[in-house]
């Protein structure tokens, strides 16, 4: 038992922070998001230079044979820049793939996907299938426009279809979150590849989803607070930096106190999926809740103790608040999380 | 990083958990689920010298002083296996987590000899005199006058919230030995011996009717002039370095306190039907996961070995549990309804969920008010300004 990163997950760590930092520039991310949301640059260097998209996937088939943890890690510093990358989509894909695709699935796509190619993951319970022709509408599909391969399924069974097969067909959203696009994906009558163990690998696809969006959170809640500090420290009014006024302090201090739980939050979930314990349910649960909840708090509050320049389109704080939304809405909200965990404790309500 | 505890570990939770059991059936029968610290006193104190006679009241010490040299994951599974098996909270509390490693750190050879035996023997029960009616969130604002009269250092004024200093038999105290000093300078740390003439303990009777907390009064008091740990005038340092060892391994035990606690609302829910209301069940589940990040924050703290920065999880955990813990006993009273207004008992007793109600107001009170963490976190944490001092 030693709840603390090793060198190697630290040097990791440094390593994806200093790549965001210099590279995930605000700038950047806006140009992405006035088109379909990712900062292809970013991508091809986070993929091929970097090597990083693979991280998390088995060395048999090119990855680094690291686990959710890594994959945290990079997940938490792209959430920091708010960076417009399709993570999500690379980690519910290649996991689904790993987790129920046979061995020749996973040698082909894995591969593929640790180079780049852009995946989306969604899920409907209405799609018909006739053989391995599928037929039916996903709807909220991030980054479904941008995807040149879908993970697509429900708890029946799993399908990969690419982009260009005929009968596909992707509507884009104008989306609060410009920085991951929800899209409408219809299916008719589209050529699936069925993975060999369906169920298993929309399991794997929603655990990995849950870990990205939490560590995602707490990145950007912790960038929130960091930027607020800063603003605290430099803005004077009244004769005094506002950073000084208890009022102001208090509230620096609860954003902290709620990131502080779900940095634990996210790496006991990430830790609890990578050792199999039986935690990890419950684990999961509390790290999506609680850190969607807290980057929403925490970018909230950046906007609020910014004042008036916290509200407009030139500051990034607006970036962070509608990230933050999105992750409370998306793959299960607080409330349905909650009731999960409220299940294992108490049983299923009368 | 790694959750998960080897088999050699896993073993030593079966010993520690066969052993605690077996006193809970047995010997000890008697004491089994206290939840107050009062209660049954006098057992309780042959309960840590039932302990020491098995090597179990210290184990974290090093064994040269009648510890264990545990490791931090020993610590840990010994902690959990306590609360689990519903042995009541340890009456040395403060001697075992406190006077002992403070002692360690800071004592000289002479006084780890005098000290350290008695503690981990259970012989010695110590409390803490730091609070006084004027040096609340301000601890550094003590009045305590000590000073240097020959052999003895003479002890004259008041502390407060002393708590269990009613059954200890030795009290640290924070004074002030410089006269005219102010703030945290010219204080001393010193060890006094409680039975004597110039020490009075009159208990506070609490919002929930039991007496945990006292006053203690000086009127010179006197002590050896070698009572005194690290220099005269270092007392702040000490005192601030001896708060540190409070953040120790003891907190994961205080945590399966908590489990107990919860664990008694959630059978109440079950039992009389909240668990089927929405609303109650979002906040057990809210209180769950709460639970559960504090001990995974408490493992960040404890496997931290890097002090050069500033730890976060350690930093924010009081004001967390407190903040939970609080929380824990209003949920509490929701789950039971108006029924918990009412006692069998016929004097102010209560048992333990609402007095999880009444006793968790002190919770965000003592050790630092969730205002005074809230400008510490800010203050040393994120760098903001300090507080202005006042002069009245």
């Amino acid at each position: 038992m030693e709840f603390v990163f090793t060198e190697e997950q630290q040097m990791i760590g440094e390593t994806a922070k200093a790549f965001f930092v210099e590279n995930a520039t605000s700038e950047r991310t806006r140009k992405a998001m006035a088109a379909d949301g990712i900062d292809r640059d970013l991508w091809t260097s986070f993929c091929t230079e970097l090597g990083l998209a693979g991280i998390a996937m088995p060395e048999a088939h090119g990855g680094a044979g690291l686990g959710q943890v890594e994959f945290a890690m990079l997940a938490e510093h792209a959430g920091a820049q708010v960076a417009a990358l399709p993570l999500l989509g690379l980690a519910m894909a290649s996991q689904a793939i790993a987790a129920g695709g046979t061995d020749a699935q996973k040698a082909k796509w894995l591969p593929e996907l640790a180079a780049g190619t852009i995946a989306a993951c969604a899920g409907t319970d209405a799609l018909s299938v006739d053989g391995n022709m599928l037929s039916g509408t996903f709807e909220l599909v991030a980054h479904g426009d941008a995807a040149q391969v879908f993970v697509l399924g429900n708890d029946m069974g799993a399908w990969i279809v690419t982009r260009d097969a005929p009968g596909v067909s992707v509507k884009t959203h104008t989306t609060m979150d410009q920085t991951r696009p929800y899209a409408t994906v219809a299916l008719n009558a589209a050529q699936g590849e069925p993975l060999a163990d369906g169920a298993k690998a929309m399991q794997a696809a929603r655990e990995a989803g849950w870990i990205c969006v939490a560590a995602e959170a707490l990145g950007g809640a912790q960038q929130a607070l960091d930027r607020t500090v800063g603003y605290a420290k430099e803005r004077v009014q009244f004769g005094r930096a506002i950073g000084s006024f208890q009022a102001y302090k208090h509230r620096l201090a609860d954003m902290m106190i709620e990131i502080e739980q779900a940095r634990s939050a996210v790496y006991w979930a990430a830790c609890a999926v990578d050792e199999q314990s039986p935690e990890a349910p419950l684990a999961l649960h509390a790290a999506k809740s609680f850190a969607a909840d807290t980057f929403f708090k925490c970018a909230g509050d950046m906007i609020q103790l910014h004042g008036g320049i916290g509200f407009t389109w030139e500051h990034d704080a607006h970036l962070f608040f509608k990230r933050a939304r999105a992750i409370q809405s998306m793959l299960g909200n607080g409330n349905w999380h909650r009731e999960q965990v409220a299940t294992m404790i108490l049983g299923e309500a009368a | 990083m790694k959750l998960g505890f080897s088999p050699a570990d896993e073993d030593f939770r079966r010993e520690c958990a066969d052993w605690l059991n077996g006193q809970m059936a047995g010997e000890f029968k008697d004491i089994k689920g206290i939840s107050t610290l009062t209660e049954k006193a006098e057992r309780r104190k042959e309960w840590e010298q039932q302990l020491a006679a098995h090597k179990w009241s210290c184990i974290g010490w090093p064994e040269a002083w009648g510890g264990r040299d545990a490791t931090l994951a020993q610590q840990v599974i010994f902690a959990e296996e306590y609360a689990r098996a519903g042995v009541p909270g340890r009456v040395n509390h403060i001697g075992v987590e406190l006077a002992g490693p403070t002692l360690l750190a800071f004592g000289t050879e002479e006084q780890k000899k005098r000290f350290l035996p008695g503690i981990a023997a259970g012989q010695t029960i110590f409390c803490q005199g730091f609070s006084e009616p004027g040096a609340g969130s301000d601890l550094a604002s003590v009045r305590t006058k000590a000073r240097l009269e020959g052999n003895e250092w003479v002890v004259n004024g008041q502390k407060i919230w002393t708590s269990l200093a009613h059954i200890s038999d030795w009290i640290f105290v924070v004074s002030r030995s410089e006269e005219g000093s102010k703030g945290p300078k010219g204080l001393t740390f010193l060890m006094m011996e409680i039975d004597q003439p110039g020490i009075e303990i009159r208990p506070i009777k609490q919002i929930n009717g039991d007496a945990e907390f006292n006053e203690t009064f000086f009127t010179d008091a006197k002590c050896p002039a070698d009572s005194l740990i690290g220099a005269v005038g270092e007392g702040w340092k000490i005192a601030m370095g001896l708060l540190a060892f409070e953040r120790g391994v003891s907190t994961l035990g205080q945590q399966m306190g908590f489990r107990n606690e919860l664990n008694e609302i959630i059978a109440a829910a079950k039992a009389n039907g909240a668990a089927n209301d929405p609303l109650i069940r979002q906040r057990l589940a809210k209180a769950e996961i709460g639970l559960q990040l504090m001990r995974y924050g408490a493992l960040r703290m404890l496997s931290n070995t890097d002090h050069s920065k500033i730890d976060g999880a350690a930093l924010t955990y009081k004001i967390q549990w407190a903040s939970w813990r609080r929380s824990l006993g209003e949920l509490a009273m929701d789950v039971l309804g108006q029924g918990a207004e009412i006692t069998d008992s016929e004097t102010y007793e209560w048992s333990i969920l609402p007095n999880l109600f009444l006793y968790s107001r002190a919770d965000t009170i003592y050790g630092g008010t969730n205002q005074i963490q809230r400008n510490l976190i800010a203050e040393r944490g994120l760098g903001m300004p300090r507080e202005p001092r006042g002069d009245v």
